[in-house]
Protein backbone atom coordinates (compact mmCIF):
# COMPACT_ATOMS: atom_id res chain seq x y z
CA UNK A 1 0.00 0.00 0.00
CA UNK A 2 1.44 3.64 -1.16
CA UNK A 3 1.93 6.01 1.61
CA UNK A 4 -1.21 8.02 0.95
CA UNK A 5 -3.47 4.81 1.50
CA UNK A 6 -4.21 3.70 -1.78
CA UNK A 7 -4.00 0.73 -3.16
CA UNK A 8 -2.64 -0.87 -6.42
CA UNK A 9 -6.01 -2.45 -6.62
CA UNK A 10 -9.66 -3.34 -4.94
CA UNK A 11 -9.31 -4.44 -1.84
CA UNK A 12 -11.65 -7.00 -0.46
CA UNK A 13 -14.66 -5.73 1.74
CA UNK A 14 -13.87 -8.04 4.59
CA UNK A 15 -10.78 -9.85 5.71
CA UNK A 16 -12.77 -12.93 5.35
CA UNK A 17 -12.71 -12.59 1.97
CA UNK A 18 -9.54 -13.54 -0.03
CA UNK A 19 -7.93 -12.15 -2.83
CA UNK A 20 -5.39 -14.21 -4.12
CA UNK A 21 -3.04 -12.87 -7.21
CA UNK A 22 -3.91 -14.66 -10.30
CA UNK A 23 -6.42 -16.84 -8.85
CA UNK A 24 -10.34 -16.46 -8.01
CA UNK A 25 -11.52 -14.65 -4.85
CA UNK A 26 -12.72 -16.67 -2.27
CA UNK A 27 -14.24 -16.73 1.47
CA UNK A 28 -12.39 -18.33 3.90
CA UNK A 29 -13.64 -20.07 7.00
CA UNK A 30 -11.62 -21.07 10.05
CA UNK A 31 -12.40 -24.37 11.73
CA UNK A 32 -11.89 -25.91 15.46
CA UNK A 33 -9.66 -29.41 14.67
CA UNK A 34 -11.45 -30.93 17.66
CA UNK A 35 -14.91 -30.57 17.00
CA UNK A 36 -14.82 -29.53 13.43
CA UNK A 37 -17.03 -26.20 13.48
CA UNK A 38 -16.53 -23.53 11.37
CA UNK A 39 -16.52 -19.85 12.14
CA UNK A 40 -15.92 -17.15 9.56
CA UNK A 41 -13.35 -14.16 10.57
CA UNK A 42 -10.20 -15.63 12.28
CA UNK A 43 -9.86 -16.73 16.10
CA UNK A 44 -7.94 -18.38 18.33
CA UNK A 45 -10.90 -20.37 20.93
CA UNK A 46 -13.59 -22.23 19.78
CA UNK A 47 -16.55 -20.61 20.85
CA UNK A 48 -18.52 -24.31 20.64
CA UNK A 49 -16.15 -26.34 22.65
CA UNK A 50 -13.41 -24.25 24.20
CA UNK A 51 -10.30 -25.53 22.09
CA UNK A 52 -7.45 -23.45 22.07
CA UNK A 53 -5.02 -23.26 19.30
CA UNK A 54 -6.86 -25.76 16.98
CA UNK A 55 -8.30 -23.36 14.43
CA UNK A 56 -7.21 -23.51 10.62
CA UNK A 57 -7.95 -21.46 8.02
CA UNK A 58 -10.62 -23.05 5.13
CA UNK A 59 -11.91 -22.30 1.56
CA UNK A 60 -15.87 -21.97 1.77
CA UNK A 61 -17.46 -23.61 -0.91
CA UNK A 62 -19.21 -21.10 -3.31
CA UNK A 63 -22.18 -22.66 -3.49
CA UNK A 64 -25.20 -23.28 -0.65
CA UNK A 65 -28.84 -22.78 0.11
CA UNK A 66 -30.86 -19.74 1.65
CA UNK A 67 -31.60 -19.93 4.84
CA UNK A 68 -33.74 -16.98 5.76
CA UNK A 69 -33.80 -13.43 4.28
CA UNK A 70 -35.97 -10.46 4.56
CA UNK A 71 -35.92 -7.58 1.93
CA UNK A 72 -35.07 -4.15 3.13
CA UNK A 73 -37.20 -1.18 1.99
CA UNK A 74 -35.72 1.46 4.55
CA UNK A 75 -31.95 1.89 5.50
CA UNK A 76 -29.97 4.74 6.04
CA UNK A 77 -29.15 7.76 3.81
CA UNK A 78 -27.44 7.29 0.61
CA UNK A 79 -28.17 3.19 0.72
CA UNK A 80 -30.21 2.11 -2.16
CA UNK A 81 -33.17 0.06 -1.00
CA UNK A 82 -35.06 -2.25 -1.83
CA UNK A 83 -32.70 -5.46 -1.42
CA UNK A 84 -32.41 -8.69 -0.10
CA UNK A 85 -30.48 -9.23 3.36
CA UNK A 86 -29.82 -12.74 3.16
CA UNK A 87 -28.36 -15.27 5.30
CA UNK A 88 -26.97 -18.63 3.53
CA UNK A 89 -25.85 -21.63 4.77
CA UNK A 90 -22.78 -22.81 2.30
CA UNK A 91 -22.15 -26.36 1.34
CA UNK A 92 -19.46 -28.08 3.44
CA UNK A 93 -20.22 -25.70 6.69
CA UNK A 94 -20.41 -22.00 7.58
CA UNK A 95 -23.05 -19.52 7.17
CA UNK A 96 -22.73 -16.05 5.62
CA UNK A 97 -25.07 -12.94 5.58
CA UNK A 98 -24.87 -10.82 2.20
CA UNK A 99 -27.10 -9.28 -0.37
CA UNK A 100 -29.12 -11.77 -3.01
CA UNK A 101 -28.87 -10.28 -6.59
CA UNK A 102 -30.30 -10.84 -9.91
CA UNK A 103 -33.80 -11.81 -8.18
CA UNK A 104 -36.64 -10.29 -7.80
CA UNK A 105 -37.47 -8.40 -4.36
CA UNK A 106 -40.81 -10.10 -4.43
CA UNK A 107 -41.45 -12.85 -1.51
CA UNK A 108 -43.21 -14.79 -3.92
CA UNK A 109 -40.02 -15.44 -5.79
CA UNK A 110 -37.75 -16.13 -3.28
CA UNK A 111 -38.11 -19.48 -1.89
CA UNK A 112 -36.32 -20.73 1.47
CA UNK A 113 -33.86 -23.69 0.45
CA UNK A 114 -33.02 -22.63 -2.93
CA UNK A 115 -29.74 -22.73 -4.22
CA UNK A 116 -27.23 -19.85 -4.55
CA UNK A 117 -24.13 -19.58 -5.65
CA UNK A 118 -21.56 -16.69 -4.23
CA UNK A 119 -20.19 -14.27 -6.73
CA UNK A 120 -17.39 -11.54 -6.53
CA UNK A 121 -18.09 -7.92 -7.89
CA UNK A 122 -17.39 -4.16 -7.20
CA UNK A 123 -18.58 -3.05 -4.10
CA UNK A 124 -21.92 -1.03 -5.22
CA UNK A 125 -19.17 1.48 -6.53
CA UNK A 126 -18.63 2.56 -2.42
CA UNK A 127 -15.09 3.99 -1.73
CA UNK A 128 -12.90 4.23 1.35
CA UNK A 129 -11.40 8.09 2.02
CA UNK A 130 -8.44 7.35 0.55
CA UNK A 131 -10.24 6.41 -2.83
CA UNK A 132 -9.83 2.62 -2.90
CA UNK A 133 -12.71 0.46 -4.51
CA UNK A 134 -13.42 -2.52 -3.22
CA UNK A 135 -14.47 -6.14 -4.37
CA UNK A 136 -17.61 -7.62 -2.18
CA UNK A 137 -19.15 -10.59 -1.81
CA UNK A 138 -22.76 -11.28 -2.97
CA UNK A 139 -25.20 -14.11 -3.96
CA UNK A 140 -27.30 -15.11 -6.86
CA UNK A 141 -29.48 -17.61 -8.13
CA UNK A 142 -27.52 -20.70 -9.28
CA UNK A 143 -26.94 -20.44 -12.72
CA UNK A 144 -29.01 -17.08 -13.06
CA UNK B 1 -33.84 -18.79 51.73
CA UNK B 2 -36.56 -16.26 51.88
CA UNK B 3 -38.15 -14.30 49.18
CA UNK B 4 -38.06 -10.66 47.36
CA UNK B 5 -41.00 -8.39 47.42
CA UNK B 6 -41.82 -5.55 45.28
CA UNK B 7 -43.52 -3.01 47.13
CA UNK B 8 -43.93 -0.31 45.23
CA UNK B 9 -43.61 -0.16 40.90
CA UNK B 10 -44.80 2.71 38.57
CA UNK B 11 -43.87 4.39 35.45
CA UNK B 12 -44.11 7.41 33.64
CA UNK B 13 -46.06 7.72 30.73
CA UNK B 14 -44.08 6.55 27.67
CA UNK B 15 -43.68 10.06 25.01
CA UNK B 16 -40.71 11.92 23.67
CA UNK B 17 -39.10 14.33 26.12
CA UNK B 18 -36.24 16.01 24.15
CA UNK B 19 -36.40 18.78 26.34
CA UNK B 20 -35.45 17.13 29.65
CA UNK B 21 -32.50 15.17 30.65
CA UNK B 22 -32.12 11.58 31.37
CA UNK B 23 -31.84 11.87 35.29
CA UNK B 24 -34.38 13.96 35.16
CA UNK B 25 -36.87 11.44 32.94
CA UNK B 26 -35.69 8.36 35.73
CA UNK B 27 -36.33 10.38 38.94
CA UNK B 28 -39.38 11.15 37.91
CA UNK B 29 -40.78 7.02 38.12
CA UNK B 30 -38.34 6.80 40.88
CA UNK B 31 -40.21 9.34 43.48
CA UNK B 32 -43.76 7.47 41.91
CA UNK B 33 -42.44 4.06 42.71
CA UNK B 34 -41.24 5.39 46.05
CA UNK B 35 -44.85 6.69 46.60
CA UNK B 36 -46.57 3.88 45.69
CA UNK B 37 -44.17 1.85 48.64
CA UNK B 38 -45.07 4.50 50.89
CA UNK B 39 -41.62 4.69 51.79
CA UNK B 40 -38.85 7.35 50.80
CA UNK B 41 -35.15 7.56 49.35
CA UNK B 42 -33.58 7.83 52.72
CA UNK B 43 -34.92 4.37 53.22
CA UNK B 44 -32.89 2.81 50.50
CA UNK B 45 -29.88 1.29 51.17
CA UNK B 46 -28.98 0.84 47.49
CA UNK B 47 -29.78 1.93 43.92
CA UNK B 48 -29.80 -0.62 40.61
CA UNK B 49 -29.91 1.85 37.53
CA UNK B 50 -30.73 0.88 34.02
CA UNK B 51 -29.70 2.91 31.09
CA UNK B 52 -28.21 2.14 27.99
CA UNK B 53 -27.20 5.09 25.93
CA UNK B 54 -25.40 7.20 28.43
CA UNK B 55 -23.41 3.84 30.03
CA UNK B 56 -20.86 5.45 31.26
CA UNK B 57 -22.18 8.75 32.28
CA UNK B 58 -23.40 7.91 35.97
CA UNK B 59 -27.09 7.83 35.51
CA UNK B 60 -28.03 6.28 38.63
CA UNK B 61 -25.97 8.93 41.21
CA UNK B 62 -27.10 11.85 38.66
CA UNK B 63 -30.73 10.38 39.58
CA UNK B 64 -30.09 10.78 43.31
CA UNK B 65 -28.74 13.99 42.65
CA UNK B 66 -32.29 14.58 41.37
CA UNK B 67 -34.04 13.09 44.38
CA UNK B 68 -31.89 12.82 47.49
CA UNK B 69 -27.86 12.09 47.81
CA UNK B 70 -28.03 9.70 50.53
CA UNK B 71 -24.58 8.62 49.68
CA UNK B 72 -25.49 5.15 49.51
CA UNK B 73 -24.59 2.29 46.72
CA UNK B 74 -25.35 2.83 43.15
CA UNK B 75 -24.86 0.20 40.34
CA UNK B 76 -25.46 1.54 36.69
CA UNK B 77 -26.03 -1.25 34.13
CA UNK B 78 -26.24 -1.63 30.71
CA UNK B 79 -27.62 -4.73 28.86
CA UNK B 80 -29.14 -3.88 25.37
CA UNK B 81 -32.66 -4.14 25.85
CA UNK B 82 -32.54 -6.13 28.91
CA UNK B 83 -31.04 -3.36 30.21
CA UNK B 84 -33.66 -2.81 33.31
CA UNK B 85 -34.17 -6.17 33.66
CA UNK B 86 -30.93 -6.52 34.48
CA UNK B 87 -30.83 -4.01 37.03
CA UNK B 88 -33.69 -5.09 38.30
CA UNK B 89 -32.19 -8.90 38.86
CA UNK B 90 -29.00 -7.02 40.68
CA UNK B 91 -31.33 -5.22 42.91
CA UNK B 92 -33.10 -8.92 43.60
CA UNK B 93 -29.79 -10.24 44.18
CA UNK B 94 -28.28 -8.28 46.37
CA UNK B 95 -31.53 -8.56 48.72
CA UNK B 96 -31.12 -12.53 48.08
CA UNK B 97 -28.05 -12.07 49.10
CA UNK B 98 -28.99 -10.86 52.52
CA UNK B 99 -26.80 -7.74 51.48
CA UNK B 100 -29.80 -5.22 51.68
CA UNK B 101 -33.85 -4.92 53.13
CA UNK B 102 -34.72 -2.28 50.95
CA UNK B 103 -33.70 -1.30 47.12
CA UNK B 104 -34.76 0.95 44.52
CA UNK B 105 -34.16 -0.47 41.30
CA UNK B 106 -34.43 1.97 38.02
CA UNK B 107 -34.70 2.01 33.99
CA UNK B 108 -34.17 5.08 31.88
CA UNK B 109 -34.11 5.58 28.47
CA UNK B 110 -34.12 8.67 26.05
CA UNK B 111 -34.66 7.64 22.28
CA UNK B 112 -33.30 9.49 19.08
CA UNK B 113 -35.79 8.69 16.18
CA UNK B 114 -34.89 6.11 13.51
CA UNK B 115 -33.37 3.16 12.82
CA UNK B 116 -31.28 1.21 15.31
CA UNK B 117 -28.58 -1.58 14.02
CA UNK B 118 -26.51 -1.31 11.14
CA UNK B 119 -22.82 -0.89 10.75
CA UNK B 120 -21.13 2.15 10.61
CA UNK B 121 -17.88 2.80 8.23
CA UNK B 122 -15.80 0.72 10.59
CA UNK B 123 -12.48 0.25 8.73
CA UNK B 124 -12.96 0.51 5.20
CA UNK B 125 -16.50 1.38 3.61
CA UNK B 126 -19.65 0.56 5.35
CA UNK B 127 -21.31 -2.54 5.01
CA UNK B 128 -24.70 -1.31 5.26
CA UNK B 129 -26.77 -2.63 2.11
CA UNK B 130 -24.11 -4.11 0.64
CA UNK B 131 -23.88 -7.54 3.00
CA UNK B 132 -26.94 -7.86 3.85
CA UNK B 133 -28.61 -5.84 6.91
CA UNK B 134 -27.64 -4.64 10.50
CA UNK B 135 -31.11 -2.74 11.18
CA UNK B 136 -32.83 -3.90 13.95
CA UNK B 137 -35.91 -4.53 11.31
CA UNK B 138 -34.22 -7.00 9.49
CA UNK B 139 -32.26 -8.59 11.56
CA UNK B 140 -35.87 -9.30 13.60
CA UNK B 141 -37.42 -10.43 10.35
CA UNK B 142 -34.69 -12.68 9.14
CA UNK B 143 -35.63 -14.40 12.66
CA UNK B 144 -39.09 -14.20 11.66
CA UNK B 145 -38.67 -15.47 7.99
CA UNK B 146 -36.73 -18.22 10.10
CA UNK B 147 -39.99 -19.32 11.56
CA UNK B 148 -41.92 -18.77 8.39
CA UNK B 149 -39.57 -21.44 6.49
CA UNK B 150 -40.52 -24.20 9.31
CA UNK B 151 -44.01 -23.67 9.75
CA UNK B 152 -45.30 -21.70 7.46
CA UNK B 153 -46.32 -18.57 9.07
CA UNK B 154 -47.81 -15.74 7.22
CA UNK B 155 -47.33 -12.27 6.98
CA UNK B 156 -50.49 -11.72 8.23
CA UNK B 157 -50.43 -13.57 11.00
CA UNK B 158 -46.97 -11.49 12.08
CA UNK B 159 -49.37 -8.67 11.07
CA UNK B 160 -52.45 -9.75 13.69
CA UNK B 161 -49.61 -9.21 16.34
CA UNK B 162 -49.36 -6.11 15.79
CA UNK B 163 -53.51 -5.23 15.58
CA UNK B 164 -53.68 -6.97 19.28
CA UNK B 165 -51.28 -5.08 20.59
CA UNK B 166 -52.25 -1.84 19.42
CA UNK B 167 -55.57 -2.71 20.46
CA UNK B 168 -54.83 -3.72 23.71
CA UNK B 169 -52.82 -0.03 24.32
CA UNK B 170 -56.30 1.31 23.79
CA UNK B 171 -56.77 0.75 27.09
CA UNK B 172 -53.19 1.36 28.61
CA UNK B 173 -52.94 5.46 29.67
CA UNK B 174 -49.41 5.00 30.20
CA UNK B 175 -49.04 3.97 26.68
CA UNK B 176 -47.23 6.05 23.99
CA UNK B 177 -50.20 5.18 21.73
CA UNK B 178 -53.29 4.30 22.13
CA UNK B 179 -55.26 3.92 18.62
CA UNK B 180 -56.46 0.70 16.73
CA UNK B 181 -54.87 -0.11 13.95
CA UNK B 182 -56.96 -2.57 11.69
CA UNK B 183 -55.41 -5.49 9.80
CA UNK B 184 -55.60 -3.53 6.46
CA UNK B 185 -53.66 -0.16 7.89
CA UNK B 186 -50.89 -2.54 9.23
CA UNK B 187 -50.56 -4.51 6.53
CA UNK B 188 -50.36 -1.75 4.63
CA UNK B 189 -48.28 0.76 6.35
CA UNK B 190 -44.73 1.33 5.01
CA UNK B 191 -42.59 -1.55 4.42
CA UNK B 192 -39.24 -1.56 6.47
CA UNK B 193 -38.16 -4.82 6.17
CA UNK B 194 -40.39 -7.60 5.16
CA UNK B 195 -42.21 -9.14 6.78
CA UNK B 196 -42.43 -6.19 9.01
CA UNK B 197 -44.36 -2.94 8.39
CA UNK B 198 -43.83 0.75 9.69
CA UNK B 199 -46.46 -0.30 12.52
CA UNK B 200 -45.28 -3.77 13.04
CA UNK B 201 -42.07 -1.67 14.54
CA UNK B 202 -41.60 -0.83 18.34
CA UNK B 203 -41.82 2.86 18.84
CA UNK B 204 -38.94 4.71 20.26
CA UNK B 205 -39.95 7.14 22.93
CA UNK B 206 -38.46 8.82 26.42
CA UNK B 207 -39.49 6.81 28.95
CA UNK B 208 -38.37 5.41 32.89
CA UNK B 209 -40.21 2.64 35.01
CA UNK B 210 -38.97 1.64 38.59
CA UNK B 211 -39.28 -0.55 41.34
CA UNK B 212 -38.88 -0.71 45.27
CA UNK B 213 -37.90 -4.38 46.36
CA UNK B 214 -37.60 -5.50 49.84
CA UNK B 215 -36.70 -8.34 51.65
CA UNK B 216 -39.29 -11.08 53.44
CA UNK B 217 -38.78 -9.82 56.70
CA UNK B 218 -38.75 -5.71 55.71
CA UNK B 219 -41.78 -6.65 53.60
CA UNK B 220 -43.56 -9.05 56.69
CA UNK B 221 -42.85 -5.79 58.64
CA UNK B 222 -44.37 -3.36 56.34
CA UNK B 223 -47.39 -5.22 55.59
CA UNK B 224 -47.79 -7.35 52.60
CA UNK B 225 -50.69 -5.48 51.61
CA UNK B 226 -50.50 -4.49 47.50
CA UNK B 227 -46.68 -6.68 47.82
CA UNK B 228 -46.03 -8.82 44.50
CA UNK B 229 -43.35 -11.78 45.12
CA UNK B 230 -40.62 -12.27 42.92
CA UNK B 231 -40.76 -16.26 42.44
CA UNK B 232 -38.26 -16.10 39.98
CA UNK B 233 -35.31 -14.03 38.16
CA UNK B 234 -33.34 -15.33 35.60
CA UNK B 235 -30.89 -14.30 33.02
CA UNK B 236 -29.09 -15.93 30.05
CA UNK B 237 -26.54 -14.75 27.56
CA UNK B 238 -26.89 -17.28 24.36
CA UNK B 239 -25.71 -20.54 24.00
CA UNK B 240 -23.17 -21.26 20.60
CA UNK B 241 -25.45 -22.02 17.45
CA UNK B 242 -24.38 -22.84 14.26
CA UNK B 243 -25.52 -19.11 12.78
CA UNK B 244 -25.20 -16.99 15.55
CA UNK B 245 -22.66 -15.02 13.96
CA UNK B 246 -24.58 -13.60 11.08
CA UNK B 247 -27.96 -14.22 13.03
CA UNK B 248 -28.07 -13.11 16.19
CA UNK B 249 -30.06 -15.93 18.14
CA UNK B 250 -33.18 -14.82 20.34
CA UNK B 251 -34.37 -18.52 20.59
CA UNK B 252 -31.75 -20.46 22.50
CA UNK B 253 -31.23 -17.88 25.47
CA UNK B 254 -35.25 -17.34 26.12
CA UNK B 255 -35.65 -21.18 26.23
CA UNK B 256 -32.81 -21.87 28.27
CA UNK B 257 -34.17 -18.55 30.58
CA UNK B 258 -37.62 -19.73 30.17
CA UNK B 259 -36.68 -23.61 31.48
CA UNK B 260 -34.89 -22.03 33.89
CA UNK B 261 -37.30 -19.65 35.47
CA UNK B 262 -40.45 -22.34 35.53
CA UNK B 263 -37.99 -24.67 37.36
CA UNK B 264 -37.32 -21.71 39.93
CA UNK B 265 -40.82 -20.44 40.44
CA UNK B 266 -41.76 -24.40 40.37
CA UNK B 267 -44.59 -23.20 38.37
CA UNK B 268 -45.36 -24.46 34.48
CA UNK B 269 -46.42 -22.28 31.14
CA UNK B 270 -50.48 -23.06 31.98
CA UNK B 271 -50.22 -21.55 35.70
CA UNK B 272 -48.92 -18.48 34.23
CA UNK B 273 -52.15 -15.68 34.18
CA UNK B 274 -50.43 -12.99 31.90
CA UNK B 275 -47.54 -12.52 30.04
CA UNK B 276 -45.28 -9.63 29.12
CA UNK B 277 -42.50 -10.36 26.34
CA UNK B 278 -40.64 -8.26 23.82
CA UNK B 279 -42.74 -7.52 20.95
CA UNK B 280 -40.00 -5.25 19.52
CA UNK B 281 -40.96 -6.62 16.18
CA UNK B 282 -44.49 -8.02 15.46
CA UNK B 283 -42.10 -11.12 14.10
CA UNK B 284 -40.32 -11.28 17.99
CA UNK B 285 -43.57 -12.24 19.50
CA UNK B 286 -44.63 -14.75 17.05
CA UNK B 287 -40.86 -16.89 18.23
CA UNK B 288 -41.78 -16.23 21.64
CA UNK B 289 -45.10 -17.51 22.19
CA UNK B 290 -43.29 -20.94 21.28
CA UNK B 291 -39.74 -20.33 23.42
CA UNK B 292 -41.95 -19.19 26.07
CA UNK B 293 -43.81 -22.40 26.47
CA UNK B 294 -47.00 -20.88 26.03
CA UNK B 295 -47.68 -23.15 23.11
CA UNK B 296 -45.97 -26.22 20.92
CA UNK B 297 -43.30 -25.87 18.46
CA UNK B 298 -45.08 -24.46 15.16
CA UNK B 299 -48.49 -23.74 16.94
CA UNK B 300 -47.23 -19.53 17.22
CA UNK B 301 -49.87 -18.51 14.27
CA UNK B 302 -52.67 -20.84 15.50
CA UNK B 303 -52.26 -18.97 18.60
CA UNK B 304 -52.22 -15.81 17.30
CA UNK B 305 -55.12 -16.90 14.56
CA UNK B 306 -57.61 -18.07 17.59
CA UNK B 307 -57.07 -14.87 19.98
CA UNK B 308 -55.25 -16.75 22.65
CA UNK B 309 -52.95 -14.35 23.40
CA UNK B 310 -55.71 -11.30 23.22
CA UNK B 311 -57.02 -9.71 26.31
CA UNK B 312 -59.86 -12.14 27.42
CA UNK B 313 -58.12 -15.14 25.79
CA UNK B 314 -56.29 -18.40 27.50
CA UNK B 315 -52.79 -16.79 27.91
CA UNK B 316 -53.19 -12.74 27.02
CA UNK B 317 -49.56 -11.25 25.94
CA UNK B 318 -48.82 -7.19 26.16
CA UNK B 319 -52.06 -6.28 27.35
CA UNK B 320 -49.77 -2.63 28.20
CA UNK B 321 -49.72 -2.24 24.45
CA UNK B 322 -45.97 -4.02 23.81
CA UNK B 323 -43.15 -2.33 22.88
CA UNK B 324 -45.36 -2.22 19.31
CA UNK B 325 -47.69 0.56 21.20
CA UNK B 326 -46.61 1.26 24.60
CA UNK B 327 -43.15 1.94 23.23
CA UNK B 328 -39.96 0.76 24.32
CA UNK B 329 -37.23 2.82 26.05
CA UNK B 330 -34.69 0.40 26.08
CA UNK B 331 -33.56 0.83 29.73
CA UNK B 332 -37.18 1.28 30.85
CA UNK B 333 -38.28 -1.58 28.74
CA UNK B 334 -37.29 -4.22 31.41
CA UNK B 335 -38.53 -2.50 34.57
CA UNK B 336 -41.91 -1.11 32.98
CA UNK B 337 -42.84 -4.54 31.87
CA UNK B 338 -42.55 -5.38 35.81
CA UNK B 339 -44.68 -2.90 36.33
CA UNK B 340 -47.77 -3.73 34.10
CA UNK B 341 -47.44 -7.56 35.46
CA UNK B 342 -47.73 -6.09 39.16
CA UNK B 343 -50.52 -3.72 38.32
CA UNK B 344 -52.31 -6.56 37.17
CA UNK B 345 -51.47 -8.65 40.03
CA UNK B 346 -52.46 -6.07 42.20
CA UNK B 347 -55.74 -6.00 40.62
CA UNK B 348 -55.43 -2.46 39.48
CA UNK B 349 -54.82 -2.32 35.82
CA UNK B 350 -58.68 -0.88 34.76
CA UNK B 351 -60.16 -1.61 31.69
CA UNK B 352 -57.18 -4.21 30.71
CA UNK B 353 -57.53 -6.10 34.08
CA UNK B 354 -56.84 -9.67 33.56
CA UNK B 355 -59.39 -10.98 36.12
CA UNK B 356 -58.30 -13.09 38.56
CA UNK B 357 -54.41 -12.96 37.72
CA UNK B 358 -52.58 -14.40 40.28
CA UNK B 359 -49.04 -15.50 38.46
CA UNK B 360 -46.82 -13.11 35.67
CA UNK B 361 -44.31 -13.76 33.42
CA UNK B 362 -42.14 -11.25 32.26
CA UNK B 363 -39.09 -11.04 29.34
CA UNK B 364 -37.29 -9.09 27.51
CA UNK B 365 -34.20 -9.88 24.81
CA UNK B 366 -31.31 -7.73 24.64
CA UNK B 367 -29.67 -8.42 21.57
CA UNK B 368 -26.21 -10.03 21.62
CA UNK B 369 -27.69 -11.61 23.51
CA UNK B 370 -29.18 -11.40 26.99
CA UNK B 371 -32.45 -12.70 28.23
CA UNK B 372 -34.22 -11.60 31.87
CA UNK B 373 -37.54 -13.58 32.75
CA UNK B 374 -39.15 -12.86 35.88
CA UNK B 375 -41.69 -14.56 37.45
CA UNK B 376 -44.43 -12.15 39.85
CA UNK B 377 -46.87 -13.91 42.01
CA UNK B 378 -49.70 -12.06 43.78
CA UNK B 379 -48.38 -11.86 48.04
CA UNK B 380 -51.44 -12.04 49.48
Amino acid sequence: MAENGKAAGPLPVVPYLKLPEGGQPYLEGHKCGACGTIFIGARATCSKCGARDKMSATKLADKGNLYTFSIVYRSFPGIDVPYVSAIVDLENGGTVKGNLINIEPDPAKIKFGMPVEVVYQDALGRKDKDGNSYISYFFQPQGA
Amino acid sequence: MSDVYILGTDMIRFGRFPDRTVPQIGAESALLALDDAGLTIQDMQALYCGNLFQANAMVGQRILQEIGQTGVAVVNTSNACATGATAFREAWMAIKAGVYDLVLAVGVEQMGKGLIGGTGAGKGIPKEGLLGSGTMPAVFAEAGMEHASKYGTTFEQFAKISVKNHHHSTLNPKAMYQKETPLEDVMNAEMIAYPNTKLMCSVNVDGSAAAVLASEKKAKELGLGRAVRVRASMLTSDPWQERDLVMPDVNSCTRNAAKAAYEMAGVGPKDVNLVELHDCFATAEMLHYENLGLCGDGEAGMMIDEGHTALGGKIPVNVSGGLLSKGHPLGATGIANIYEVSTHLRGEAGKRQVEGAKIGLTHVIGLGSACAIHVLEKAN
